[in-house]
């Protein structure tokens, strides 16, 4: 059932293991785990790492960026309401909609989804929290301190101002050569460190920490969503975060990625942005579907139908949307043949949309269907998406598309697919598990009222719009003249845009009604049949007093007798161990338990590596290069700052872990929660250094044409570089392997650290040959090849520094390897990202020689 | 209200030429399946609630089949052949630009330059012959804008570094309005052009008389 060290040359674990912790009675139980889970009160809140705290925290915070969101939008409303209204001039308009488009998307809907993940995830899975409580600690501080520098810019009235897409080069130092760009590219990057975290974290923690038993096959229909989003997120989000990377040192240091009379192009930010932008919009609606395939069993009385089904179709799902990118550029003059492959493509998500919405009412139709305030909302989103899925495929139609696209047409077709396919979810979500959060059962009265109120509010603002689009009203325009004929309907959309705000309005006064008067309620309000509502409610810090076994598919429990066996501590783990905080990672696929995860105490080092992290971004705002590397070294240094408490300085064995069975801790098994943390966080590095390559080759091949100038790269040095790295990273499985054996890794890890350092010794001087990296972006791209390279043998030489003092230390022995099996995966991936980067810089640099004599090449210079 | 949208001079569903005219049929097309699928979908969604009877023994797989595979999948098929059939002369973009009128787009404002007219140049305004199509070869100065008469047809960007092509058609002479579509900056909403289509009789003779202004 355990999972030990697979190396054969492995020595047999300690024997005997340690007993088990004593029974207590279900009140001690409830006093001695709270005791230690618990988030100390007062200024010690600021040191939660606990997943119900943080969660909460998550879904607040989202809720007040919407709200400014909102505000924004009605200023918007206003300034449109008429023709020639003289509220605001373009300059503050065109902050208006960059800002409430880019709140709505990155403040807003991906921290209210993760918040509801971090919340509920380890609930429906029958875990006491996330696999990594510290990480979403310091997620959720990168997302409040990232908002707060977007906000703060507004407040100061230089926010963006270039749409929420930043299309250059009107976003470029050129054209916008004040800080507002950079607010964006900076800010929304710092936002966006939090949305990785929280991808890994969900990854991990859907395919690690489950109840034993909840096979994969077993597990809530809404870990599938959420599991699938967050693999999205890993491949979606580092697209963005190059790009970033890329317009910024164009702006901050004149590197011409984008610029055409550089070798640079436009469209490889378009590229770039919607490779990330596409996949986006349904990692907002996923999640929420994950929770309508929640609510509605709950309300039909039965089982999802069809969920096998589902689960493929929200695959096909995530697999083409990254495949339709190109359908938001449409008009940039693509080829005959691609417009028909992405007009096809984009048609086709309507299948497995439509599978899942036939799956809900398949679900209904199979079941005996109950009303009530959740169903209501969902009502809503079925008609407000599906409006939205329908004139989404109306743009897929290429010719319509050019009609359509960039006028107040897509501002229509956009909200109802976010609001229907997000907001109305969202707020069915917010009844539904209100009462988990707070006890307090839902009330109707204003739910209701409320409710209408947004629906037709929502659709007199939108549906008009599609109109006023096809009239030839363009999206972003401050102001239209009278005889555009645009009058009416903008002002129609104004009022409905302000119906809609006032049902917002009732909709918060009546969570805050429910929250102080709602009646209060023991277990499961809604009969669902799901785990999270085996938790006492509210839940405690610890969420389970202990963990069931799980014997059945998850969407068929009955919550109220588990609750009260795991209440009485009856299960796994239903003990106090030394008031560690204990919850078990099983095997992937079977859901065998497998290891005991101990999880970090609350503390600080979160918001200080924020505080940190922070000051980087805003040194790198300010231009103050110096203070941005101390603070990188800070940063640093506070993350290294964590690993003490990490790991143990003796061998344990496995652990008792209740129902007569034992699991070593997680630190001795093989797979660990961080060993997968690790793989999944070089998959997203790997993607962005895949968009990195690919933008070197998108401009080598259909970039305008300008003649680069050569590129010297000595082969002795690139031959010596990946030589390094190559040796660097067997020297660290080496490592790995004498430590297994019982033996002294140090010799090898002294390798491990210098063959890095090597490379990098003798890729600087390639780099300093290079010349002037501004002159051409062939030169500027080869320049970030190289730059991305050395760091990352400089980490690579870290880990392996990190793993001699680890030894030093006493943390390492045969049994408990994985700081350097952390460290040989980083370096694996540094020695074959080296290979990769080091022969398309070759590929490049001969690329640049060919290519200017190649005839016909697409889209020349004018 | 909806009739608002039908008229007006930006209207793309008061079309004054071919390309737009196809895009106006296709939306009507479009937007009457629309009507029928939502319909359908609620109408599901009452007999589900009510009335599952209805549906016989069972009826979930057949909903997820029906519903979610076959009926989408054939819509999506036949919608894709209309949109072929009525887009094809848009997509048919010129492939050579001899003949073509180089339109270019600057922060704010468009500029147009007639070929084999001694270097006739226009600003603000675009003269085409009507009832005849006219290739555009479009490229910008600066930033990105996007080239659009919404009653002739679709619109395509100017970017720079790129030359971009379009074809369009009016069918008649007249005067029509036309956009920057492409969000551009401080006066992306000022960015209007007028186009007036003249007889192609006279078409010579204004290209001649701009190229006289032109030159002085
Ligand atoms: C219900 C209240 C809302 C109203 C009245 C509203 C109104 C508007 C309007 C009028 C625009 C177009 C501005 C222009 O092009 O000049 C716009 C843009 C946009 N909205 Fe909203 N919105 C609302 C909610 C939302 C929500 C909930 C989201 C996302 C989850 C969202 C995302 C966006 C985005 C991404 C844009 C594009 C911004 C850009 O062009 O850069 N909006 N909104
Ligand atoms: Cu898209
Ligand atoms: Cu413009």
């Amino acid at each position: 059932m355990t999972e030990r060290m697979t190396d054969p040359d492995a020595p047999p674990a300690t024997p005997t293991p340690p007993s088990e912790p004593p029974r207590l009675s279900p009140i001690r139980l409830h006093k001695a785990l709270s005791a230690a889970w618990g988030t100390p009160p007062g200024l010690g809140r600021l040191s939660a790492v606990n997943h119900t705290v943080l969660g909460k925290r998550f879904i607040i915070a989202a809720f007040v960026f919407f709200a400014i969101g909102g505000a924004l939008a009605m200023l918007i409303r206003v300034q449109l309401a008429t023709s020639e209204t003289a509220f605001v001039g373009p300059d503050v308009y065109n902050q208006f909609f960059t800002m409430h488009g880019s709140v709505m998307m990155f403040l807003f809907a991906i921290p209210m989804f993760e918040g509801f993940a971090i919340y509920l995830l380890p609930k429906m899975l029958g875990a006491r929290d996330m696999a990594f409580p510290r990480l979403t600690a310091y997620g959720f501080w990168c997302y409040v301190f990232g908002g707060a520098i977007l906000v703060a810019a507004l407040v100061a009235g230089v926010a963006p101002n270039g749409g929420w897409f930043m299309y250059t080069p009107l976003t470029s130092s050129t054209y916008t050569p004040g800080i507002n760009s950079d607010v964006w590219l900076l800010g929304v990057t710092f936002v966006e460190i939090s949305a990785l975290t929280a991808a890994i974290e969900i990854t991990v923690s859907v395919l690690k920490l489950r109840a034993p038993g909840m096979s994969i096959d077993r597990m809530p229909i809404m870990a599938w969503y959420l599991l699938i989003t967050a693999f999205m997120m890993l491949f979606g989000f580092p697209p963005l975060i190059l790009g970033s990377i890329l317009l910024e040192l164009e702006r901050a240091a004149d590197l011409p990625f984008f610029d055409p009379l550089r070798g640079g192009d436009p469209l490889l930010w378009q590229h770039l942005f919607w490779l990330f932008g596409h996949p986006e919009v349904y990692i907002i609606f996923l999640p929420a579907a994950g929770a309508v395939s929640m609510m509605i069993p709950t309300f039909a009385r039965h089982e999802l139908v069809g969920y096998r089904t589902v689960v493929v179709a929200v695959m096909a799902v995530a697999f083409l949307s990254f495949g339709l990118w190109v359908h938001h550029m449409f008009t940039v003059g693509i080829p005959h043949l691609a417009l028909a492959f992405f007009s096809a493509a984009s048609g086709l998500v309507a299948i497995p949309t439509a599978v899942q919405i036939f799956a809900w009412l398949g679900t209904i139709a199979a079941g005996r269907p109950r009303y009530d305030v959740p169903m209501l909302y969902l009502g809503g989103f079925l008609a407000v998406f599906v409006i939205g899925g329908l004139t989404g495929v109306m743009l897929a139609m290429v010719p319509f598309n050019f009609q359509a696209h960039d006028t107040h047409f897509v501002v229509a077709h956009l909200h109802y697919v976010l609001v229907g396919g997000f907001v109305f979810p969202m707020l069915a979500a917010t009844y539904y598990w209100l009462p988990h959060i707070t006890g307090r059962a839902c009330e109707r009265r204003l739910a209701v009222p409320a409710f209408w109120l947004i629906f037709v509010g929502f659709n007199l603002t939108f549906f008009l719009m599609h109109l006023t689009g096809l009239a030839g009203m363009p999206r972003r325009v401050w102001t239209y003249p009278e005889s555009a004929g645009w009058d009416g309907l903008n002002l129609l959309s104004s009022v409905g845009g302000f119906l809609t705000a006032m049902g917002f309005a009732l909709f918060v006064m009546d969570i805050v009604v429910q929250l102080r008067f709602g009646r209060r309620f023991r277990r499961n309000p809604w009969q669902a049949r799901t785990l999270e509502w085996a938790t006492p409610t509210p839940p405690p810090a610890y969420a389970f007093a202990a963990l069931p076994r799980i014997a059945d598919r998850a969407d068929r429990l009955d919550p109220g007798a588990i609750g009260v066996a795991l209440a009485r501590g009856e299960g796994y783990l239903g003990f106090d161990r030394d008031g560690r905080m204990e919850t078990l990672a099983v095997e992937m696929a079977s859901g065998a338990p497998q290891q005991v995860v101990v999880l970090p105490k609350p503390t600080y080092l979160p918001l200080a590596t924020g505080l940190a992290t922070g000051a980087v971004v805003l040194a790198l705002l300010f231009k103050l290069y110096l203070v941005a590397l101390l603070g990188l070294a800070a940063t640093l240094a506070l993350f290294l700052a964590w690993t003490p408490s990490c790991g143990a300085r003796a061998d344990s064995g496995p652990l008792p872990i209740g129902m007569g069975e034992t699991a070593p801790p997680h630190w001795e098994a093989a797979r660990p929660p961080s060993w997968w943390a690790m793989v999944f966080t070089l998959a997203a590095d790997a993607t962005l250094f895949g968009s990195l390559l690919f933008g070197g080759v998108f401009l080598a091949v259909v970039g305008p044409a300008v003649p680069a100038p050569p590129i010297v790269l000595p082969p002795a040095l690139l031959i010596g570089a990946g030589a390094a790295l190559v040796a660097g990273a067997a020297a660290a499985a080496f490592a790995v392997r004498r430590l297994v054996a019982g033996r002294s890794p140090a010799a090898a890890l002294l390798a491990a650290l210098v063959l890095p350092l090597a490379a990098v010794a003798l890729l600087l001087p390639v780099i300093g040959g290079l010349g002037d990296p501004t002159l051409h972006a062939s030169r500027a791209v080869t320049f970030v090849t190289l730059a991305y390279l050395i760091l990352h043998a400089l980490i690579a030489a870290l880990f392996a520094g990190f793993g001699l003092w680890r030894m030093r230390a006493g943390f390492l022995s045969a049994t408990r390897s994985l700081d350097l099996r952390l460290g040989a995966l980083w370096h694996g991936y540094s020695a074959a990202a080296g290979i990769a980067g080091l022969a398309f810089l070759c590929g490049l640099s001969l690329l640049g020689v060919v290519l200017p004599a190649v005839p016909g090449v697409e889209g020349g210079p004018p | 209200m909806a009739l608002a949208a039908c008229g007006g001079p930006y209207s793309a569903l008061a079309p004054a030429g071919p390309v737009a005219a196809n895009v106006a049929l296709l939306w009507w097309i479009m937007a009457a399946g629309a009507t029928i699928i939502f319909l359908a979908v609620f109408v599901a969604l009452a007999i589900v609630w009510r009335r599952p009877a209805l549906l016989g023994a069972a009826p979930e797989r057949r909903l997820i089949l029906w519903g979610g595979l076959a009926l989408p999948g054939a819509i999506l098929l036949l919608l894709l052949a209309a949109a072929f059939v009525l887009g094809e002369r848009l997509v048919a973009a010129a492939r050579e630009d001899e003949g073509a009128i180089e339109v270019i787009g600057r922060r704010w404002e468009w500029s147009f330059r007639y070929p084999g007219a001694a270097g006739a140049v226009s600003t603000g305004t675009l003269h085409i012959p009507a009832g005849e199509d006219v290739a555009f070869r479009v490229i910008s100065e600066d930033v990105i804008h996007a080239f659009w008469i919404p009653r002739l047809g679709g619109k395509i960007d100017a970017i720079p570094g790129h030359v971009t092509r379009i074809r369009l058609r009016a069918d008649a002479p007249g005067v029509y309005g036309g956009v920057c579509a492409e969000f551009c900056g401080t006066d992306h909403a000022a960015m209007f052009f007028r186009v007036e289509a003249h007889p192609p009789e006279r078409y010579a003779d204004v290209l001649a008389g701009l190229a006289r202004e032109t030159g002085q």
